[in-house]
């Protein structure tokens, strides 16, 4: 049996359709989640946010133009509500790249590289990457976007997609310079 | 051959898109070839192959949400759907207006409240004398005689920018419900608690909901 395709059930949310409501949010929710909860870094936020989200959905599911796919569409509206709430907590949205949280500073490199294995080093590398880089990486490696969904999402043009993307890993390859692991690259 | 440059060049910017699987079918062939000749650039791409590993590893470390965005959600749509806002004319309404008030003048806009404010005072009131005047000295508003269910009551107006989760949260604040409405003049009757208030309580309660002035523009006692 085949699903219901994402489009045909924004075509039953647009008719008021609550039980493909459900259905689209059982579908995509968690991505949606866990791409806001990276934006934002609060878990009570992002599940505000998500309800923001699918509430939208709901809305202006008559005015879906298949532009693009479903899942990029949610994509795109829950970081335009990500951007938004934090700019209502300037405090907090000061996204400062977090290398001091890297690793204990009472450590230095080479023992810090000692102590964890290098999978975990890289993960916090990529915790300790300023919003806009973690962004960009999290579409293209975990959501899967192409150069121009990612375009889409957030909202530049396919060749900035790509430099940005570029200069994202860059950054990733210092902060593990920092962290003790040096890729020789670039 | 060696790939010295800082900046990317065309093939080693795709590698990630490689790595993740969402080039085209011709990029996918270049990159591919360019791979095969390349040991430098084959070195990078291992490098881009760890971090797309690890960055799922990382987004799927994050879980997944509690059952209370769902929650939240269905009792946005039902309060929406309750209210008619999303399918008929209200929003369609509220839209008209919005455009209409943001062509007219400030001094035309307070001169727009007045009215408004008037035909409110004027419609309480002739509800009022028809009650008033059918049932003797028993005052009572035509709210109560719809519902017929005990409780405490007020009527409610909302501000237009206000959302559906603004709303939502504020009844959810003062434990309300919308039992009716949209009235005349985009009043909502709400019951308030879930048992009867006194009248001192429910005023109270009432002198709370009116500082919620981003969400609330209006809201009075109602029998």
């Amino acid at each position: 049996m085949q699903a219901t395709s994402d489009e045909a059930l924004i075509g039953r949310i647009a008719a008021g359709d609550k039980l493909a409501m459900h259905l689209l949010f059982a579908r995509h929710h968690v991505r949606v989640y866990r791409f806001v909860l990276r934006l934002v870094r609060d878990e009570s936020l992002a599940e505000d946010l998500i309800s923001e989200v699918f509430l939208d959905v709901w809305r202006q599911a008559s005015r879906f133009e298949r532009r693009s796919s479903v899942g990029t569409w949610l994509l795109a509206i829950g970081r335009h509500k990500a951007l938004s709430a934090l700019r209502k907590r300037p405090a907090q949205a000061l996204d400062e790249e977090r290398t001091a949280a890297i690793q204990d500073p009472a450590d230095d490199p080479e023992i810090a590289v000692q102590k964890k294995d290098k999978s975990e080093i890289l993960r916090n590398c990529l915790n300790g990457l300023s919003a806009e880089h973690r962004e960009i990486i999290d579409l293209v490696y975990y959501h899967e976007k192409s150069v121009e969904e990612a375009a889409g999402i957030v909202g530049i043009p396919a060749n900035t997609v790509k430099t940005r993307m570029f200069h994202a890993r860059k950054r990733l390859s210092e902060l593990l310079k920092a962290a003790g692991l040096d890729r020789g690259w670039p | 051959m060696m790939m010295e440059e800082r900046e990317p060049n065309e093939i080693e910017a795709l590698l990630p898109w490689h790595a993740a699987g969402t080039l085209s079918r011709d990029d996918a062939a270049r990159v591919e070839a360019a791979l095969a000749r390349d040991q430098e650039l084959a070195r990078r791409y291992a490098l881009v192959r760890e971090e797309l590993a690890e960055t799922i590893r990382l987004n799927e470390a994050l879980g997944a949400p509690s059952p209370r965005p769902l929650q939240r959600l269905m009792t946005q749509i039902e309060v929406e759907a309750a209210s008619g806002i999303r399918k008929r004319g209200p929003l369609a309404i509220g839209r008209w207006l919005e455009a209409l008030l943001l062509r007219l003048s400030p001094r035309t806009l307070a001169w727009s409240a007045v009215a408004a404010v008037i035909v409110i005072l004027l419609e309480a009131g002739f509800l009022a004398t028809v009650f008033v005047g059918s049932q003797g000295h028993s005052y009572r508003t035509a709210a109560v005689e719809q519902a017929g269910t005990p409780g405490s009551y007020a009527l409610v107006g909302f501000v237009p920018q206000a959302s559906a989760a603004d709303v939502t949260k504020v009844l959810e604040t003062y434990r309300a419900s919308i039992v009716d409405g949209p009235r005349a003049g985009g009043l909502y009757r709400i019951r308030i608690g879930e048992g009867g208030l006194s009248r001192d309580e429910l005023a109270k309660i009432v002198d709370r909901i009116q500082q919620e002035r981003a969400v609330v523009r209006f809201v009075a006692p109602a029998d």
